[in-house]
């Protein structure tokens, strides 16, 4: 429910005129009405139809490869195989603007000998049709001969075990060492040590990867994509062997992406197709093709052996967490970064050990996904935090009272937290808004759970990341932004525009966004990490207010006042105090362009630059600023069926300061859905690496009969670091959903089924092995 | 085309004429004409992206071959109304912040379409759950989307 008088916001937006209004988007009509471009909506004459041919097996040897049948049927332009590839591999690490050393993680184009993944790709066709495509693919022949894989973490990091690359299977390994464990578990009154599970998730973005690829007369190769992540170009021009500045990504508004477009999907297989063909070519994935098509969330398996006082105080943690990292590392050690500096949660915890690791598997490759590690660590500290209450006998929101972090504490990596803290506050008005408790009735039991999270928002602060945008005023007084962010849906777009419209004085429709292409626009970075609106924001905000500060000191000239007498708003320019003496921002504009004052300007920002940490303390400056909130839910369970059904979900979330409240309880919302389905229902099914539930039939996300309406708390603490104080909700929204509602279901039964999803059937046994049958 | 057929079907409004060969479906056809947003998700039936009304019922337009439903009247979300003359639920969707990628959210209006043209105006929370429940929606958890079936029923009923 988005009333706002169960929405209460600290700190009424009062000097506001934009900002903090739950505005319609300014991408919204064009949605609603069907009019919205994506990138699968492009078409070009004489355009070829691509398709991509996919292993059968999840490790074998490629012993034979024959095209020549496909090649000679008609309508087919082009068939690729490793044979006819540059001697070249597709980057996998972490993309965007930074110049800092990458990590040694190249994957093959296309299988040259080793397969390492069910689905990964053996040849790519360009055919007149897609249907011609498709029949070309059966016709190329190929011999695989099954290796020994290693399907589990277990297998992998068995003595002996098979090897899927490199020296080892280990991928990457992270360690906190901070305070003294061993003296902290020696004063714990309490040492309570468990271990929880997650699976292999699927974005199930409704848009599948698609890509329209054309080399122009500049011999420039044009990509129009359904991409996070424009400034690929450069992997993509190196994968493909041709100088940076001859690959243009051209975004658009992106049908969903969550972290499963922030690696690169179809772009290097349309390049190549498109400069081999030297004709214009579409690839769209099928639902089928983007299941096996891009990286999944990582399972984890993380044990917590946790002190504490009898009065419930953290005395020392040790953490042990082991991700399945699959065939190829993508941005897998990042993700066991950044579940490594969450996984103590938001509290303080002085004496903390953790080791951490990511091990190579012949399953998916794993990669990034909203929540981006410091789900999975949520996920196992809010359910630890639950099952110590119950053997302290502590209530469980007290007990996270006693323990949550405030502001000047350290956190996991000894940099103490700046910002706002507000975990208790989010946390007992989420709990308090639960209300009155749902009457058990027959096989029916009600429970209740809540969980809190640290998450980060923005990149790691080695990478020196940076954000660049244009803004200008026009000669009839509409604004531009001109920045390369991509908007995946959540209103990166809108966003923008509602800054500068707040800072030069005009409407929401007054301001036109030019996005998303790395040949036009500033390049402004990835649209990931909940960095957006924190990077990009801040840029627009700082080139906005160069542009008004210019506008003022003309009109303050003109007025015969200082300028801080002046403002603007409704394309009014104006002496504050005599708001009578006025002009009209077009009249000031052309007065600006006739005396040659600049009317816009080009910013870079940039957020903190660090070295990197202490690889054997794990200590050190990791992010810019971290996000603290809560998920209180009530759940039932049919302890008859094992069903679960959320009957209440709230999230109450401190953003700093909301740009746009009504996106921020959509993130709130949808976050919430996603965290649903983790808890209950996905799980993407390897069996010997073969993925078995490549469909939304047998991969089950939630619908609009399984989600109750979702109650957003928006708090502003006004502390980020993000514009006018905010912080970030994209990822936080999702991360502690899947834990509050596990504690709901132990809550309602009794029993804690501590592996992810909790099915049916999962409950079922649980009840029966407790002896707590219907 | 070899096997091609011309089928003739009325597309919001307009006669339209495609060669659509046997294993064509609907979804091929109206995105060959140039309605793009009748979205492709699944191509299976499981997601309804690609909702139109086919002479009132939302159907999904990807499990239908055109050959079997020539001479239909088919409606897609821009032939509910226009940026001019919005339909209620355009304006709810847009207004209530109910889109957020929006790939989903054409067929998603489709649906509700059909449950006010076939049930009920004044849905309840059941009726409008039952409604949707062939539609995914990764983005916005449905919250925002009830509001706004809500708030296009208001509007719907204050018109008479």
């Amino acid at each position: 429910m988005s009333d706002s008088a169960i929405t209460p916001r600290a700190g009424a937006n009062v000097d506001f005129r934009q900002v903090g209004k739950p505005l319609p988007r300014i991408d919204a009509p064009g949605k609603a009405h069907g009019k919205t471009r994506y990138a699968g909506d492009y078409v070009m004459p004489n355009m070829l139809h691509a398709k991509v041919l996919r292993s059968p097996e999840a490790s074998a040897r490629l012993t034979r490869i024959d095209a020549s049948k496909a090649r000679a049927l008609p309508g087919v332009a082009c068939v690729l195989t490793h044979v006819e590839l540059p001697d070249r591999m597709a980057p996998t690490d972490i993309p965007g603007q930074t110049g800092r050393k990458r990590l040694d993680t190249d994957q093959q184009i296309l299988v040259r000998e080793r397969v390492r993944y069910h689905g990964e790709p053996l040849a790519l066709v360009a055919a007149e049709s897609a249907a011609i495509a498709e029949k070309a693919m059966d016709l190329i022949a190929f011999d695989l001969e099954p290796l020994p894989g290693v399907y589990s973490v277990e297998d992998a990091l068995a003595p002996g075990a098979p090897v899927v690359q490199g020296a080892d299977n280990i991928v990457s390994t992270y360690k906190v060492r901070k305070g003294d464990v061993q003296a902290g578990f020696a004063a714990a009154d309490t040492i309570i040590e468990n271990t929880y599970h997650t699976q292999f998730i699927e974005h199930a973005f409704l848009e599948p990867e698609v890509g329209l690829a054309w080399v122009d007369e500049n011999e420039v190769i044009n990509i129009r994509m359904s991409t996070q992540v424009i400034e690929h170009f450069r992997f993509i021009a190196e994968a493909v062997g041709v100088p940076h500045n001859k690959v243009r990504i051209l975004g658009s508004l992106v049908g969903g992406g969550f972290g499963g477009k922030e690696d690169i999907t179809v772009e290097i297989y349309l390049a190549l197709l498109a400069r081999a063909t030297g004709r214009p070519v579409r690839l769209c994935y099928t639902r089928e093709d983007s299941f096996f098509g891009h990286g999944k969330r990582h399972p984890f398996s993380i044990t917590h052996r946790t002190g504490f006082t009898r009065d419930g105080k953290i005395t020392a943690l040790q953490v042990d967490m082991t991700a399945d990292a699959g065939a190829y590392v993508f941005l897998s050690p990042y993700v066991l970064l950044y579940a490594t500096v969450a996984s103590p949660g938001p509290y303080r915890v002085d004496n903390l050990h953790v080791d951490a690791r990511a091990v190579a598997t012949n399953n998916m490759y794993t990669s990034a996904f909203r929540g981006f590690g410091a789900a999975q660590a949520c996920v196992a500290h809010e359910q630890q935090m639950d099952e110590a209450a119950k053997a302290l006998g502590i209530d469980p929101l007290e007990l996270r009272r006693r323990n949550f972090l405030r502001t000047g504490d350290p956190i996991a990596t000894g940099v103490p937290i700046e910002s706002a803290v507000w975990s208790d506050e989010c946390m007992t008005r989420a709990w308090d808004a639960l209300g009155e408790r749902s009457e058990e009735r027959g096989p029916i039991r009600i429970g209740r759970g809540v969980a809190a999270y640290q998450q980060s928002y923005g990149r790691i602060t080695w990478l020196h990341d940076t954000s660049e945008a244009w803004v200008g005023v026009e000669m009839d007084g509409t604004v531009v932004v001109r920045s390369g962010v991509t908007d995946i849906g959540a209103g990166q777009v809108s966003a923008l525009a509602q800054i500068a419209a707040e800072l030069l004085g005009v409407g929401l429709t007054d301001v036109t966004v030019y996005n998303s292409d790395s040949a036009t626009t500033p390049l402004a970075g990835t649209t990931t990490a909940t960095r957006a609106l924190y990077m990009t924001g801040n840029a627009v905000r700082l080139a906005a207010e160069a542009v008004r500060g210019r506008l003022l000191d003309r009109a303050a000239r003109a007025f015969g006042v200082e300028t801080n007498a002046v403002d603007m708003a409704d394309s009014v320019v104006f002496v504050r105090d005599r708001p009578q003496t006025c002009m009209s921002l077009t009249d000031l504009v052309a007065t600006c362009a006739s005396e040659g004052i600049h009317r816009s300007e080009l910013v870079m920002f940039r957020a903190p630059f660090t070295d990197g940490i202490d690889a054997e303390t794990g200590q050190g400056r990791v992010h810019p600023d971290y996000a603290y909130g809560a998920q209180a839910v009530e759940v039932a369970v049919d302890t008859e069926t094992g069903e679960v059904s959320v009957l209440k979900c709230i999230g109450a979330h401190d953003v700093g300061q909301a740009i746009n409240p009504d996106a921020v309880e959509g993130q709130i919302e949808g976050g919430t859905s996603q965290g649903l389905g983790y808890a209950l229902s996905e799980e993407l099914i390897y069996e010997n690496g073969k993925l078995v539930t490549p469909s939304f039939s047998e991969y089950l996300i939630p619908t609009a009969m399984d989600m109750p309406r979702v109650q957003s708390i928006i708090l502003e603490s006004r502390s980020g670091v993000g514009p006018f104080g905010a912080k970030g909700i994209g990822e936080p929204s999702l991360t502690p959903v899947a834990p509050a509602i596990a504690n709901a279901v132990a809550d309602a039964i009794g029993v804690r089924i501590a592996d992810l999803p909790i099915t049916p059937e999962k409950v079922v046994k649980a009840l029966a092995s407790a002896g707590r049958g219907p | 085309m070899k096997d091609a057929k011309i089928i003739r079907l009325t597309v919001n409004g307009r006669e339209r004429e495609v060669g659509a060969l046997p294993n064509e479906t609907l979804l091929e056809s109206l995105r060959g004409l140039g309605y793009f947003e009748v979205k492709s998700g699944c191509e299976k039936g499981d997601c309804g992206a690609c909702a139109v009304l086919l002479d009132g019922e939302a159907v999904d337009s990807c499990l239908l071959l055109t050959w079997t439903v020539e001479g239909a009247s088919i409606t897609t979300v821009s032939g509910l109304g226009s940026v001019d003359e919005p339909h209620p639920l355009h304006k709810a969707f847009i207004d209530r912040g109910a889109a957020q990628c929006g790939y989903c959210t054409p067929g998603l209006i489709i649906a509700a379409k059909s449950m006010f043209d076939n049930d009920t105006r004044e849905p309840s929370e059941d009726d409008m759950r039952l409604a949707l429940s062939g539609n995914l929606c990764r983005c916005t958890g449905y919250t925002k989307v009830f509001d706004a079936i809500d708030e296009a029923a208001r509007i719907m009923r204050e018109r008479g």
